[in-house]
């Protein structure tokens, strides 16, 4: 057991256990790029022949083959990839006839603004329903909370998204159903377009993380410091603020991580209802044409930000537990 | 164990009584509704799309004047089909390997669990849209792609249970009277996991349900002349302006389902304490 005053140590090894997290993420994510790799690449069909259509000569088929690199050994082509993607450059697409990072450069903003305005609002509904149902355990405020929680976990994205447009679109006529974000577009319009597919996120996000929250507050209520607390004659709203919230910052922060990495999900759908051009629509339609270098892109982006949301989770997790630490 | 649902079902809150009774009544649609659909399924029945509905069409009809019940009752066949099927298969590949590993221990272990730590993260839509784009959307395909995509989250819960188990005297005991794995793994430690896996395997048929109806909502799932509740939201979306039953209904089925399940489990798990 190391002596108080041994400040140095505890903050080494503290530095080591995140390294470690850290290098451990990076490992997985080098064996993720492997398993999308070796799905999107290992197809039955051939890529060249696809592009060039069947009237294509089997001598133009043999040279595009080369061209793209496809009469390469597996290995070599995946290492040709990593090499090229860690580079910055993803390949060319096969549809659009365009770099991929081209494709993807505006999209990738267009998503990071739409999941960053998504998770300021859902954080800030999400813990204030999970800490009010939390204090008020087994009241009718809490139950009903729960089953609505509970429900909104278990509905479709598009579900919402179509009931959304419906009511807002529809029949009150107050926003759009389509996301038209253009360069020109003013802050205001800017706004009102991504509205709707924020509120949806909004609601799929906040669920999971509200019940969470709830979880991780409750569980902080029940612990005897509370109660010596409340004997001592602490107010409830000094007990709430000053001793269980900071213990429950750890576990809260943990659960919102957690929950935004559903924003990738739920992204796939909304983005594709709304028309937005963000990078999960645009993955989708890589989907359909089955454009593999730009479906492995967008993969590997979603991969990398679900993986740093993990990690975020888990070193919060180490920093707020110090029996985590060794 | 009738009598012992039945004391359950009894000392359930109302929420969960409600989750049963709606897992159920899909149950039920999805073995015996097609048997009893009033109309053949692909059949144009109604010279008007997306009339209300009315005495010849319960739920009116389509976007090409089909008869939604009809297409509703073989839809929830497929939803629920599919995805008991890839439930089923998931929790029995999950938990087989489960077992294999946590009884093996060591090396077999670890090199399986980190196989299995580098799916699960991969996020499972982000997932299943590189497998449908590789391999295709048949049926068949579907199935296995919701299974093998949800794998890897089963296994994890299965192992913690099995390694668990795998720790305590009766197992050493076993192993101490020379039993063999299969034995262990079929007669000791799996009976003791059941009731949790089972709760796993509903959470699961719940992940994908909505998956699969997802991946239809998007064109990517289940194909036509097949239509699962998804594919009916897709291809009735025209409805939507105005508020046409075609796209309600299937829409609406798929909630009752999947908040239904997610109900029953909860109160199974012991209610609002998580």
């Amino acid at each position: 057991m190391a002596a108080p005053a041994a400040n140095a140590p505890v903050w080494l090894g503290l530095t080591r256990v995140v390294l470690q997290r850290i290098a451990s993420a990076l490992l997985t994510l080098l064996l993720v790029s492997i398993v999308i790799f070796a799905a999107a690449s290992l197809l039955p069909g051939d890529a060249a022949q696809e592009v060039l259509g069947q009237s294509a000569t089997p001598e133009q088929v043999a040279a595009l083959r080369h061209e793209m690199g496809l009469d390469q050994p597996a290995v070599t082509r995946y290492l040709d990839w990593l090499a090229a993607l860690l580079g910055g450059d993803p390949g060319r697409s096969y549809i659009a006839d365009m770099q991929v990072t081209e494709l993807i450069g505006a999209r990738l903003v267009n998503s990071l603004s739409l999941a960053g305005i998504t998770a300021l609002v859902s954080v800030a509904l999400a813990l204030t329903i999970g800490i009010v149902s939390a204090i008020n355990r087994g009241s009718k405020l809490d139950r009903a909370l729960n089953i609505v929680t509970l429900s909104l976990v278990a509905l479709p994205e598009f579900l919402i998204a179509t009931v959304f447009v419906l009511l807002f679109s529809v029949k009150l006529v107050w926003l759009p159903s389509i996301a038209m974000v253009s360069p020109e577009a003013t802050w205001s319009e800017m706004l009102r377009s991504m509205a709707l597919p924020v509120a949806c996120l909004t609601f799929v996000v906040s669920a999971q993380m509200a019940r969470l929250t709830r979880a991780a507050v409750a569980d902080q209520l029940d612990r005897p410091y509370v109660e010596m607390a409340r004997l001592k004659g602490v107010t409830f709203r000094r007990i709430i603020l000053f001793h269980v919230l900071p213990n429950a910052a750890g576990p809260v922060l943990n659960a919102i991580a957690l929950s935004l990495s559903y924003l990738m999900g739920g992204a796939l759908i909304i983005e594709t209802i709304f028309s937005f051009p963000g990078l999960a629509s645009l993955m989708v339609n890589a989907v359909t044409s089955r454009d593999m270098p730009l479906l492995q892109a967008c993969a590997m982006i979603f991969c990398a930000a679900y993986l740093a949301l993990i990690l975020i989770a888990d070193i919060v997790a180490i920093l707020a537990n110090p029996r985590l630490r060794s | 164990m009738n009598g012992r649902l039945a004391a359950r079902l009894a000392a359930m809150p109302l929420s969960g009584r409600i989750g049963f009774a709606l897992v159920l009544f899909w149950l039920v649609v999805a073995v015996a509704g097609p048997l009893t659909a009033p109309h053949p399924v692909g059949k144009f029945v109604d010279e008007e799309v997306f009339s209300p509905a009315s005495a010849q069409h319960w739920l009116g009809s389509d976007y090409l004047g089909r008869d939604v019940l009809s297409r509703l009752m073989w839809g929830a066949r497929y939803t629920v089909l599919l995805a008991l099927g890839a439930a089923a298969l998931a929790v029995a590949t999950g938990t087989s390997i489960a077992l294999f590993a946590a009884i093996r221990g060591g090396l077999v272990d670890e090199v399986i669990s980190r196989a299995m730590d580098t799916l699960i993260s991969i996020p499972s839509k982000i997932f299943a849209l590189v497998l449908v784009a590789a391999f295709g959307s048949s049926l068949a395909l579907l199935m296995l792609i919701a299974a093998f995509t949800y794998i890897p989250g089963n296994y994890r819960i299965a192992r913690a249970l099995a390694v668990n188990l795998v720790g305590m005297d009766f197992v050493q005991v076993a192993r101490a009277r020379g039993e063999g794995a299969i034995h262990i793994a079929w007669r000791e430690v799996l009976p003791n996991m059941i009731h949790p896996l089972l709760a796993d395997m509903g959470l699961r048929f719940v992940f994908i349900v909505l998956l699969l109806s997802g991946l239809s909502f998007l064109g990517l799932g289940v194909q036509p002349p097949h239509a699962d509740l998804g594919s009916l939201v897709r291809e009735n979306i025209s409805g939507l302006p105005q508020g046409a039953s075609a796209i309600l209904s299937p829409a609406l089925a798929i909630a009752t389902l999947t908040v239904g399940a997610n109900l029953l489990i909860d109160a199974l798990k012991g209610g609002g304490e998580a």
